[in-house]
Protein backbone atom coordinates (compact mmCIF):
# COMPACT_ATOMS: atom_id res chain seq x y z
CA UNK A 1 0.00 0.00 0.00
CA UNK A 2 0.65 3.44 -0.52
CA UNK A 3 0.09 5.07 2.32
CA UNK A 4 2.64 8.47 1.91
CA UNK A 5 0.22 8.52 -1.32
CA UNK A 6 -2.78 8.27 0.13
CA UNK A 7 -2.30 10.95 2.71
CA UNK A 8 -1.08 13.08 0.19
CA UNK A 9 -4.09 12.79 -1.13
CA UNK A 10 -6.04 13.23 1.75
CA UNK A 11 -4.29 16.05 3.35
CA UNK A 12 -4.11 18.23 -0.24
CA UNK A 13 -8.07 18.12 -0.63
CA UNK A 14 -8.70 18.42 3.26
CA UNK A 15 -6.33 21.56 2.86
CA UNK A 16 -8.78 22.58 0.04
CA UNK A 17 -11.92 22.68 2.73
CA UNK A 18 -9.51 24.45 5.56
CA UNK A 19 -8.78 26.99 2.87
CA UNK A 20 -12.22 28.12 2.09
CA UNK A 21 -13.03 27.12 5.95
CA UNK A 22 -16.05 30.39 6.36
CA UNK A 23 -17.40 29.31 3.15
CA UNK A 24 -17.33 25.58 4.43
CA UNK A 25 -18.67 25.91 7.66
CA UNK A 26 -20.19 28.93 7.72
CA UNK A 27 -22.69 28.10 5.17
CA UNK A 28 -24.76 24.72 6.16
CA UNK A 29 -24.87 26.44 9.97
CA UNK A 30 -26.22 29.50 8.47
CA UNK A 31 -28.82 27.46 6.48
CA UNK A 32 -29.54 24.77 8.78
CA UNK A 33 -30.27 27.88 11.42
CA UNK A 34 -32.63 29.05 8.56
CA UNK A 35 -34.43 25.60 8.79
CA UNK A 36 -35.27 25.30 12.00
CA UNK A 37 -36.72 29.04 12.43
CA UNK A 38 -38.68 28.40 9.53
CA UNK A 39 -40.01 24.85 9.75
CA UNK A 40 -39.36 24.22 13.18
CA UNK A 41 -40.23 27.36 14.84
CA UNK A 42 -43.07 28.52 12.88
CA UNK A 43 -44.34 25.73 10.94
CA UNK A 44 -43.57 23.50 13.43
CA UNK A 45 -45.51 25.14 16.74
CA UNK A 46 -48.59 24.31 14.47
CA UNK A 47 -47.62 20.63 13.98
CA UNK A 48 -48.54 18.15 16.56
CA UNK A 49 -45.77 15.71 17.65
CA UNK A 50 -44.68 12.96 15.19
CA UNK A 51 -44.57 9.84 16.52
CA UNK A 52 -44.08 11.25 20.21
CA UNK A 53 -41.09 13.47 18.82
CA UNK A 54 -41.84 17.05 18.56
CA UNK A 55 -41.53 18.45 15.00
CA UNK A 56 -38.56 20.66 15.33
CA UNK A 57 -36.30 17.57 16.87
CA UNK A 58 -38.04 14.79 14.10
CA UNK A 59 -36.87 17.07 11.20
CA UNK A 60 -33.18 17.00 12.91
CA UNK A 61 -31.55 13.94 11.23
CA UNK A 62 -33.36 14.69 8.19
CA UNK A 63 -31.71 18.62 8.28
CA UNK A 64 -28.13 16.17 8.69
CA UNK A 65 -29.01 13.98 6.02
CA UNK A 66 -29.73 16.49 3.49
CA UNK A 67 -26.78 18.52 3.80
CA UNK A 68 -24.38 15.60 4.95
CA UNK A 69 -26.00 14.03 1.11
CA UNK A 70 -25.07 17.23 -0.81
CA UNK A 71 -21.59 18.07 0.91
CA UNK A 72 -20.35 13.83 0.11
CA UNK A 73 -21.38 14.50 -3.43
CA UNK A 74 -19.85 18.15 -4.01
CA UNK A 75 -17.15 17.59 -1.78
CA UNK A 76 -16.01 14.48 -3.97
CA UNK A 77 -17.16 15.32 -7.28
CA UNK A 78 -15.44 18.73 -7.28
CA UNK A 79 -12.29 17.07 -5.68
CA UNK A 80 -11.98 14.34 -8.75
CA UNK A 81 -13.22 16.99 -11.48
CA UNK A 82 -10.98 19.90 -10.76
CA UNK A 83 -7.61 18.28 -11.05
CA UNK A 84 -9.07 16.83 -14.47
CA UNK A 85 -10.76 19.82 -15.71
CA UNK A 86 -7.12 21.91 -14.84
CA UNK A 87 -4.85 18.78 -15.81
CA UNK A 88 -3.08 18.41 -12.67
CA UNK A 89 -4.60 14.71 -13.18
CA UNK A 90 -1.98 13.40 -15.03
CA UNK A 91 0.11 13.53 -11.82
CA UNK A 92 -1.80 11.22 -9.89
CA UNK A 93 -2.15 9.03 -13.47
CA UNK A 94 1.54 8.54 -13.14
CA UNK A 95 2.13 7.95 -9.88
CA UNK A 96 2.68 4.64 -8.30
CA UNK A 97 -0.48 4.74 -6.47
CA UNK A 98 -3.17 1.69 -7.31
CA UNK A 99 -7.23 2.86 -7.75
CA UNK A 100 -8.09 2.02 -4.73
CA UNK A 101 -5.41 4.10 -3.11
CA UNK A 102 -6.64 6.97 -5.02
CA UNK A 103 -10.55 6.13 -4.05
CA UNK A 104 -9.61 5.71 -0.09
CA UNK A 105 -7.83 9.62 -0.96
CA UNK A 106 -10.53 11.45 -2.61
CA UNK A 107 -13.32 9.59 -1.14
CA UNK A 108 -12.35 9.23 2.43
CA UNK A 109 -11.40 13.23 2.51
CA UNK A 110 -14.59 13.84 1.19
CA UNK A 111 -16.66 11.60 3.40
CA UNK A 112 -14.68 13.17 6.33
CA UNK A 113 -15.53 17.00 5.66
CA UNK A 114 -19.42 15.94 5.40
CA UNK A 115 -18.92 14.38 8.72
CA UNK A 116 -17.60 17.46 9.96
CA UNK A 117 -20.53 18.91 8.86
CA UNK A 118 -22.82 16.92 9.72
CA UNK A 119 -21.48 17.19 13.62
CA UNK A 120 -21.57 20.74 12.89
CA UNK A 121 -25.46 20.64 12.01
CA UNK A 122 -25.82 18.25 15.07
CA UNK A 123 -24.22 20.40 17.46
CA UNK A 124 -25.98 23.31 16.26
CA UNK A 125 -29.69 21.98 16.54
CA UNK A 126 -28.48 21.38 20.14
CA UNK A 127 -29.38 25.33 20.41
CA UNK A 128 -32.83 24.58 18.92
CA UNK A 129 -34.43 21.58 19.89
CA UNK A 130 -34.27 19.06 22.96
CA UNK A 131 -32.59 15.83 21.45
CA UNK A 132 -31.17 12.65 22.92
CA UNK A 133 -29.53 10.33 20.79
CA UNK A 134 -31.07 7.21 21.92
CA UNK A 135 -28.31 4.22 19.45
CA UNK A 136 -25.12 6.73 19.38
CA UNK A 137 -23.41 3.23 17.74
CA UNK A 138 -25.99 3.34 14.97
CA UNK A 139 -26.22 6.86 14.49
CA UNK A 140 -22.52 7.36 13.77
CA UNK A 141 -22.75 4.12 11.71
CA UNK A 142 -25.03 4.94 9.34
CA UNK A 143 -23.80 8.64 9.04
CA UNK A 144 -20.51 7.22 8.02
CA UNK A 145 -22.22 4.64 5.48
CA UNK A 146 -24.00 7.27 4.09
CA UNK A 147 -20.93 9.91 3.82
CA UNK A 148 -18.88 7.43 2.22
CA UNK A 149 -21.56 5.98 -0.38
CA UNK A 150 -22.61 9.42 -1.48
CA UNK A 151 -18.91 10.56 -1.48
CA UNK A 152 -18.15 7.53 -3.84
CA UNK A 153 -21.14 8.83 -6.03
CA UNK A 154 -19.91 12.19 -6.15
CA UNK A 155 -16.41 10.59 -7.55
CA UNK A 156 -18.54 8.74 -10.15
CA UNK A 157 -20.18 12.15 -11.25
CA UNK A 158 -16.76 14.08 -11.14
CA UNK A 159 -15.26 11.61 -13.24
CA UNK A 160 -18.40 11.40 -15.57
CA UNK A 161 -19.07 14.99 -15.63
CA UNK A 162 -17.67 16.57 -18.79
CA UNK A 163 -17.94 20.31 -18.01
CA UNK A 164 -18.90 22.11 -14.65
CA UNK A 165 -23.17 22.46 -15.41
CA UNK A 166 -23.01 18.34 -16.02
CA UNK A 167 -21.06 18.61 -12.39
CA UNK A 168 -23.97 20.09 -10.82
CA UNK A 169 -26.40 18.13 -12.85
CA UNK A 170 -27.29 14.89 -11.18
CA UNK A 171 -27.14 16.62 -7.33
CA UNK A 172 -29.49 19.23 -8.60
CA UNK A 173 -32.21 17.44 -10.37
CA UNK A 174 -31.91 13.73 -9.16
CA UNK A 175 -30.68 14.12 -5.42
CA UNK A 176 -32.03 16.69 -4.31
CA UNK A 177 -35.40 15.66 -5.21
CA UNK A 178 -34.71 12.15 -3.83
CA UNK A 179 -33.74 13.95 -0.49
CA UNK A 180 -37.01 16.52 -0.23
CA UNK A 181 -39.79 13.61 -1.23
CA UNK A 182 -37.55 10.87 0.91
CA UNK A 183 -38.99 11.85 4.52
CA UNK A 184 -36.49 14.09 6.12
CA UNK A 185 -39.20 16.99 6.59
CA UNK A 186 -42.10 14.36 7.35
CA UNK A 187 -42.87 10.67 7.96
CA UNK A 188 -44.41 9.05 5.07
CA UNK A 189 -47.28 7.56 7.21
CA UNK A 190 -48.87 11.08 6.72
CA UNK A 191 -48.68 10.89 2.76
CA UNK A 192 -51.63 9.08 1.06
CA UNK A 193 -51.34 5.25 0.58
CA UNK A 194 -50.32 5.31 -3.07
CA UNK A 195 -47.32 7.37 -2.50
CA UNK A 196 -46.41 5.78 0.69
CA UNK A 197 -45.74 2.52 -2.26
CA UNK A 198 -43.65 5.12 -4.36
CA UNK A 199 -41.58 6.73 -1.43
CA UNK A 200 -40.04 3.04 -0.79
CA UNK A 201 -38.50 3.26 -4.25
CA UNK A 202 -36.66 6.61 -2.98
CA UNK A 203 -33.64 4.96 -1.79
CA UNK A 204 -32.71 8.17 0.16
CA UNK A 205 -36.15 7.35 1.91
CA UNK A 206 -34.13 4.23 3.79
CA UNK A 207 -30.99 6.03 4.48
CA UNK A 208 -33.43 8.99 6.39
CA UNK A 209 -35.30 6.60 7.94
CA UNK A 210 -32.70 4.60 9.40
CA UNK A 211 -30.96 7.67 10.80
CA UNK A 212 -34.00 8.38 12.29
CA UNK A 213 -34.48 5.53 13.99
CA UNK A 214 -30.97 5.44 15.73
CA UNK A 215 -32.48 9.39 17.20
CA UNK A 216 -36.06 8.27 18.57
CA UNK A 217 -36.32 4.51 17.77
CA UNK A 218 -38.75 5.02 15.24
CA UNK A 219 -38.57 4.27 11.93
CA UNK A 220 -40.82 4.66 8.29
CA UNK A 221 -39.00 1.38 6.96
CA UNK A 222 -37.58 -1.71 9.33
CA UNK A 223 -34.01 -0.51 10.38
CA UNK A 224 -32.72 -3.75 8.80
CA UNK A 225 -34.21 -2.65 5.20
CA UNK A 226 -32.52 0.83 5.69
CA UNK A 227 -29.03 -0.96 6.99
CA UNK A 228 -29.08 -3.46 3.51
CA UNK A 229 -30.12 -0.37 1.22
CA UNK A 230 -27.45 1.72 2.58
CA UNK A 231 -24.70 -1.06 2.17
CA UNK A 232 -25.69 -2.09 -0.90
CA UNK A 233 -25.31 1.47 -2.11
CA UNK A 234 -21.98 1.46 -1.08
CA UNK A 235 -21.11 -1.78 -2.91
CA UNK A 236 -22.89 -0.26 -5.52
CA UNK A 237 -20.43 2.91 -5.36
CA UNK A 238 -17.33 0.51 -5.32
CA UNK A 239 -17.94 -1.83 -8.35
CA UNK A 240 -18.97 1.52 -10.69
CA UNK A 241 -15.27 2.78 -9.07
CA UNK A 242 -13.74 -0.12 -9.76
CA UNK A 243 -15.16 -0.50 -13.36
CA UNK A 244 -13.79 3.15 -14.26
CA UNK A 245 -10.16 2.29 -13.54
CA UNK A 246 -9.99 -0.85 -14.84
CA UNK A 247 -11.48 0.51 -18.33
CA UNK A 248 -9.74 3.82 -17.72
CA UNK A 249 -13.12 5.24 -18.44
CA UNK A 250 -13.29 9.16 -19.03
CA UNK A 251 -9.46 8.88 -17.30
CA UNK A 252 -7.23 7.60 -19.08
CA UNK A 253 -6.49 8.08 -23.05
CA UNK B 1 25.11 -1.17 -20.46
CA UNK B 2 21.26 -2.59 -20.33
CA UNK B 3 18.57 -0.55 -21.22
CA UNK B 4 16.50 1.78 -18.39
CA UNK B 5 13.67 1.70 -20.37
CA UNK B 6 12.98 -0.60 -23.12
CA UNK B 7 10.00 0.27 -25.30
CA UNK B 8 9.15 -2.81 -27.44
CA UNK B 9 6.74 -3.37 -30.09
CA UNK B 10 4.39 -0.70 -29.06
CA UNK B 11 2.02 0.16 -31.04
CA UNK B 12 -1.23 2.91 -29.50
CA UNK B 13 -4.51 3.32 -31.32
CA UNK B 14 -6.95 5.94 -30.56
CA UNK B 15 -9.95 5.73 -29.67
CA UNK B 16 -11.89 6.56 -33.10
CA UNK B 17 -9.07 5.14 -34.82
CA UNK B 18 -5.40 6.87 -34.91
CA UNK B 19 -2.68 5.16 -34.87
CA UNK B 20 0.27 7.31 -32.58
CA UNK B 21 2.77 4.99 -32.00
CA UNK B 22 3.59 2.17 -34.88
CA UNK B 23 5.13 -0.96 -33.81
CA UNK B 24 7.42 1.25 -32.00
CA UNK B 25 11.01 -0.05 -30.65
CA UNK B 26 12.93 2.28 -28.54
CA UNK B 27 15.99 1.53 -25.96
CA UNK B 28 16.92 4.13 -23.49
CA UNK B 29 20.34 3.71 -21.65
CA UNK B 30 20.58 4.85 -17.93
CA UNK B 31 22.16 7.81 -17.45
CA UNK B 32 22.27 9.03 -21.00
CA UNK B 33 20.12 12.12 -22.54
CA UNK B 34 17.99 10.87 -25.23
CA UNK B 35 16.29 13.88 -27.08
CA UNK B 36 13.06 13.02 -28.87
CA UNK B 37 12.65 15.39 -32.42
CA UNK B 38 9.68 14.87 -34.15
CA UNK B 39 7.11 17.87 -36.03
CA UNK B 40 4.05 18.68 -33.95
CA UNK B 41 1.88 15.18 -33.81
CA UNK B 42 4.72 12.76 -34.53
CA UNK B 43 3.68 10.61 -31.24
CA UNK B 44 6.52 12.41 -29.17
CA UNK B 45 3.93 12.79 -26.28
CA UNK B 46 1.82 9.53 -26.71
CA UNK B 47 5.43 7.85 -26.36
CA UNK B 48 5.95 10.03 -23.51
CA UNK B 49 2.53 8.86 -21.93
CA UNK B 50 2.17 5.34 -22.53
CA UNK B 51 5.39 5.22 -20.93
CA UNK B 52 4.44 7.06 -17.85
CA UNK B 53 1.08 5.33 -17.46
CA UNK B 54 -0.93 8.47 -18.84
CA UNK B 55 -2.28 6.20 -21.99
CA UNK B 56 -2.38 2.12 -22.05
CA UNK B 57 -0.42 0.55 -24.86
CA UNK B 58 -2.93 -1.46 -27.28
CA UNK B 59 0.07 -3.50 -28.15
CA UNK B 60 3.29 -4.40 -27.05
CA UNK B 61 5.69 -4.20 -23.78
CA UNK B 62 7.40 -1.35 -21.68
CA UNK B 63 9.81 -2.16 -19.16
CA UNK B 64 11.52 0.25 -16.99
CA UNK B 65 14.57 -1.24 -15.20
CA UNK B 66 13.22 -4.16 -15.83
CA UNK B 67 9.59 -3.24 -14.04
CA UNK B 68 6.51 -3.53 -16.62
CA UNK B 69 4.70 -0.53 -16.58
CA UNK B 70 1.30 -2.47 -16.78
CA UNK B 71 1.44 -5.28 -14.33
CA UNK B 72 4.47 -4.01 -12.38
CA UNK B 73 3.18 -0.10 -12.27
CA UNK B 74 4.53 0.89 -8.94
CA UNK B 75 8.07 -0.09 -9.21
CA UNK B 76 8.32 1.21 -12.50
CA UNK B 77 6.75 4.60 -11.85
CA UNK B 78 8.37 5.07 -8.35
CA UNK B 79 11.37 5.03 -10.90
CA UNK B 80 9.95 7.83 -13.30
CA UNK B 81 9.63 11.99 -12.81
CA UNK B 82 7.49 14.06 -15.59
CA UNK B 83 7.27 17.31 -16.36
CA UNK B 84 4.08 17.48 -18.50
CA UNK B 85 3.95 20.16 -22.14
CA UNK B 86 1.57 21.93 -20.62
CA UNK B 87 1.39 24.00 -17.41
CA UNK B 88 -1.23 22.02 -15.42
CA UNK B 89 -0.95 23.27 -11.69
CA UNK B 90 -3.45 24.14 -9.35
CA UNK B 91 -4.06 27.72 -9.30
CA UNK B 92 -4.53 28.56 -5.20
CA UNK B 93 -1.99 26.22 -4.02
CA UNK B 94 1.09 26.94 -2.04
CA UNK B 95 4.35 26.04 -4.06
CA UNK B 96 5.80 24.35 -0.91
CA UNK B 97 2.52 22.44 -0.95
CA UNK B 98 1.88 21.45 -3.72
CA UNK B 99 5.58 19.53 -4.36
CA UNK B 100 5.31 18.36 -0.34
CA UNK B 101 2.25 16.76 -2.04
CA UNK B 102 4.02 15.26 -5.49
CA UNK B 103 6.41 13.77 -3.46
CA UNK B 104 4.07 12.01 -0.91
CA UNK B 105 2.03 10.80 -3.82
CA UNK B 106 4.93 9.06 -4.80
CA UNK B 107 5.11 7.07 -1.81
CA UNK B 108 8.11 8.71 -0.16
CA UNK B 109 8.13 10.46 3.08
CA UNK B 110 8.30 13.91 3.62
CA UNK B 111 11.95 15.53 3.79
CA UNK B 112 12.20 18.93 3.68
CA UNK B 113 15.73 19.11 3.20
CA UNK B 114 15.45 17.69 0.10
CA UNK B 115 12.58 19.97 -1.32
CA UNK B 116 14.66 22.88 -0.23
CA UNK B 117 17.84 21.99 -2.13
CA UNK B 118 15.39 21.04 -5.12
CA UNK B 119 13.41 24.38 -5.11
CA UNK B 120 16.54 26.29 -4.59
CA UNK B 121 18.39 24.61 -7.84
CA UNK B 122 15.31 26.13 -9.38
CA UNK B 123 15.81 29.46 -8.21
CA UNK B 124 11.90 29.10 -6.27
CA UNK B 125 13.10 28.91 -2.40
CA UNK B 126 11.86 32.37 -1.76
CA UNK B 127 8.58 31.67 -3.82
CA UNK B 128 8.19 28.45 -1.84
CA UNK B 129 4.88 30.15 0.32
CA UNK B 130 3.74 31.96 -3.15
CA UNK B 131 0.13 30.63 -4.40
CA UNK B 132 0.95 28.96 -8.19
CA UNK B 133 -1.48 31.88 -9.29
CA UNK B 134 1.09 35.04 -8.63
CA UNK B 135 4.31 33.51 -10.46
CA UNK B 136 4.90 33.87 -13.87
CA UNK B 137 4.91 31.40 -16.65
CA UNK B 138 8.77 30.68 -16.68
CA UNK B 139 8.14 29.98 -12.54
CA UNK B 140 5.10 27.56 -13.39
CA UNK B 141 7.52 25.72 -15.32
CA UNK B 142 10.09 25.42 -12.88
CA UNK B 143 7.55 24.24 -10.06
CA UNK B 144 6.43 21.29 -12.44
CA UNK B 145 10.11 20.26 -12.80
CA UNK B 146 10.45 20.67 -8.80
CA UNK B 147 7.23 18.43 -8.65
CA UNK B 148 8.81 16.06 -10.73
CA UNK B 149 12.20 15.88 -8.98
CA UNK B 150 10.72 15.49 -5.41
CA UNK B 151 10.55 11.66 -5.15
CA UNK B 152 14.26 11.68 -6.64
CA UNK B 153 13.60 9.38 -9.68
CA UNK B 154 16.05 8.11 -11.91
CA UNK B 155 14.61 8.73 -15.37
CA UNK B 156 13.19 12.23 -15.72
CA UNK B 157 11.13 12.67 -18.82
CA UNK B 158 10.50 16.58 -20.05
CA UNK B 159 8.22 17.51 -22.64
CA UNK B 160 9.22 19.95 -24.45
CA UNK B 161 10.43 21.73 -21.63
CA UNK B 162 11.58 24.99 -23.02
CA UNK B 163 8.55 25.63 -25.28
CA UNK B 164 7.74 29.44 -25.13
CA UNK B 165 10.39 30.21 -22.59
CA UNK B 166 12.74 32.89 -22.52
CA UNK B 167 16.50 32.46 -23.09
CA UNK B 168 17.93 32.69 -19.32
CA UNK B 169 15.38 30.07 -18.31
CA UNK B 170 16.40 27.92 -21.26
CA UNK B 171 19.73 28.32 -20.43
CA UNK B 172 19.15 27.06 -16.46
CA UNK B 173 17.44 24.53 -17.68
CA UNK B 174 20.54 23.32 -19.82
CA UNK B 175 22.23 23.84 -16.58
CA UNK B 176 20.01 21.62 -14.42
CA UNK B 177 19.72 18.89 -16.91
CA UNK B 178 23.60 18.67 -16.73
CA UNK B 179 23.35 18.70 -12.94
CA UNK B 180 20.61 15.94 -13.16
CA UNK B 181 23.17 14.19 -15.54
CA UNK B 182 25.93 14.03 -13.27
CA UNK B 183 24.14 12.67 -10.43
CA UNK B 184 23.17 9.98 -12.98
CA UNK B 185 19.67 10.56 -13.97
CA UNK B 186 18.43 9.30 -17.41
CA UNK B 187 16.35 12.32 -19.38
CA UNK B 188 14.35 11.81 -22.29
CA UNK B 189 13.28 15.42 -23.81
CA UNK B 190 11.06 16.04 -26.37
CA UNK B 191 11.52 19.05 -28.59
CA UNK B 192 11.10 21.44 -31.96
CA UNK B 193 14.12 23.03 -31.22
CA UNK B 194 16.91 21.50 -32.89
CA UNK B 195 19.67 23.45 -31.22
CA UNK B 196 18.44 22.08 -27.91
CA UNK B 197 19.14 18.31 -29.04
CA UNK B 198 22.28 19.53 -30.43
CA UNK B 199 23.29 21.25 -27.06
CA UNK B 200 22.55 18.78 -24.71
CA UNK B 201 21.73 15.27 -25.83
CA UNK B 202 23.90 12.12 -25.84
CA UNK B 203 21.36 10.94 -28.45
CA UNK B 204 18.82 11.80 -30.69
CA UNK B 205 16.14 9.83 -31.80
CA UNK B 206 13.31 11.23 -34.44
CA UNK B 207 10.24 10.49 -34.51
CA UNK B 208 7.34 11.15 -37.46
CA UNK B 209 3.54 9.82 -37.50
CA UNK B 210 4.33 7.25 -34.59
CA UNK B 211 7.43 5.56 -36.17
CA UNK B 212 10.83 6.11 -34.96
CA UNK B 213 12.94 6.87 -38.02
CA UNK B 214 16.59 6.62 -36.10
CA UNK B 215 18.15 6.57 -32.82
CA UNK B 216 21.61 7.65 -33.21
CA UNK B 217 24.67 9.19 -31.39
CA UNK B 218 24.47 12.91 -31.83
CA UNK B 219 27.83 13.54 -33.21
CA UNK B 220 27.62 10.18 -35.25
CA UNK B 221 24.59 11.36 -36.65
CA UNK B 222 25.98 14.78 -37.77
CA UNK B 223 29.24 13.79 -39.09
CA UNK B 224 27.23 10.21 -40.81
CA UNK B 225 24.60 12.50 -42.13
CA UNK B 226 26.19 15.84 -42.39
CA UNK B 227 27.45 17.69 -45.67
CA UNK B 228 29.82 20.07 -45.31
CA UNK B 229 29.52 23.46 -47.75
CA UNK B 230 32.47 25.78 -48.50
CA UNK B 231 31.56 28.87 -49.57
CA UNK B 232 34.32 30.47 -51.36
CA UNK B 233 34.45 34.35 -52.09
CA UNK B 234 35.52 35.79 -55.21
CA UNK B 235 37.81 38.58 -55.87
CA UNK B 236 35.49 39.28 -58.94
CA UNK B 237 32.05 38.42 -59.46
CA UNK B 238 31.09 35.83 -62.19
CA UNK B 239 27.81 35.97 -63.99
CA UNK B 240 27.67 32.14 -64.38
CA UNK B 241 29.95 29.09 -63.63
CA UNK B 242 32.76 28.63 -66.08
CA UNK B 243 32.47 25.55 -68.70
CA UNK B 244 35.75 23.98 -66.85
CA UNK B 245 34.00 23.94 -63.45
CA UNK B 246 30.73 22.00 -64.31
CA UNK B 247 31.69 18.80 -63.17
CA UNK B 248 31.99 20.16 -59.23
CA UNK B 249 28.70 20.66 -57.82
CA UNK B 250 28.88 24.36 -57.11
CA UNK B 251 26.13 26.77 -56.95
CA UNK B 252 26.64 30.41 -57.53
CA UNK B 253 25.56 32.82 -54.83
CA UNK B 254 22.69 35.64 -56.66
CA UNK B 255 25.11 38.31 -57.01
CA UNK B 256 27.62 36.13 -58.38
CA UNK B 257 30.38 37.24 -55.69
CA UNK B 258 30.86 33.56 -53.97
CA UNK B 259 30.49 30.25 -55.35
CA UNK B 260 29.20 27.12 -52.88
CA UNK B 261 30.86 23.93 -52.95
CA UNK B 262 29.32 21.28 -51.25
CA UNK B 263 31.02 18.30 -50.64
CA UNK B 264 30.82 15.04 -48.48
CA UNK B 265 32.97 14.63 -45.34
CA UNK B 266 33.25 11.18 -45.49
CA UNK B 267 34.43 10.52 -49.47
CA UNK B 268 37.81 9.70 -49.25
CA UNK B 269 38.29 12.41 -52.01
CA UNK B 270 36.45 15.73 -50.85
CA UNK B 271 37.61 17.38 -54.09
CA UNK B 272 39.29 20.56 -52.82
CA UNK B 273 42.55 20.59 -53.78
CA UNK B 274 41.36 19.72 -58.04
CA UNK B 275 38.87 22.32 -56.98
CA UNK B 276 41.09 25.04 -56.05
CA UNK B 277 43.74 24.18 -58.68
CA UNK B 278 40.29 24.14 -61.37
CA UNK B 279 39.53 28.02 -60.18
CA UNK B 280 43.17 28.61 -60.73
CA UNK B 281 43.46 27.48 -64.22
CA UNK B 282 40.11 29.42 -64.97
CA UNK B 283 41.41 32.71 -63.62
CA UNK B 284 39.44 33.20 -60.68
CA UNK B 285 40.97 34.99 -58.07
CA UNK B 286 40.22 33.65 -54.63
CA UNK B 287 39.37 36.15 -51.63
CA UNK B 288 38.14 34.34 -48.59
CA UNK B 289 36.89 30.60 -47.84
CA UNK B 290 34.62 29.47 -45.13
CA UNK B 291 33.32 25.86 -44.60
CA UNK B 292 29.80 25.28 -42.64
CA UNK B 293 28.63 21.71 -41.03
CA UNK B 294 25.41 21.03 -41.90
CA UNK B 295 23.20 21.06 -38.75
CA UNK B 296 20.86 18.73 -37.05
CA UNK B 297 18.20 20.97 -38.25
CA UNK B 298 19.42 20.03 -41.24
CA UNK B 299 19.31 16.69 -41.22
CA UNK B 300 16.06 16.56 -39.25
CA UNK B 301 14.71 18.44 -42.77
CA UNK B 302 16.43 15.77 -44.92
CA UNK B 303 15.27 12.66 -42.72
CA UNK B 304 11.59 13.46 -41.82
CA UNK B 305 10.88 14.69 -45.59
CA UNK B 306 12.47 11.07 -46.79
CA UNK B 307 9.85 9.26 -44.84
CA UNK B 308 7.03 11.47 -46.01
CA UNK B 309 8.09 11.30 -49.49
Amino acid sequence: MNWYGIRAIFRFEMARFFRSIVQSLVSPVLSTSLYFVVFGTAIGSRIESLEGVSYGAFIVPGLIMLSVLTQSLQNASFGIYFPKFIGTIYEILSAPISSLEIVIGYVGAAATKAMIIGTIILVTSFFFVDITIQHPFWMLAFLTLTCVSFSLLGFIIGIWAKSFEQLNLVPLLVVTPLVFLGGSFYSITMLPPIWQTISLFNPVLYLVSGFRWSFFGTADVPVLASLIAITGFTALGLAIVWWIFRTGYRLKA
Amino acid sequence: MSAIVDVENVTKIYEGGFEALRNTNLQIEEGEILALLGPNGAGKTTLISTICGLSSPTSGHIRVAGHDVVTDFREARKLIGLVPQEINLEPFEFVINTVRFSRGLFGKPRNDALLESILRDLSLWDKKDSRIAALSGGMKRRVLIAKALSHEPRVLFLDEPTAGVDVELRKDMWALVDRLRQDGVTIILTTHYIEEAEAIADRVGVINKGEILLVEDKTALISRMGRKEMRIELTESVSEIPESLASYDLTRVEDGSALIYSYDTRGERTGITSLLKSLQEAGIGLKDIQTHQSSLEDIFVTLVQEASA
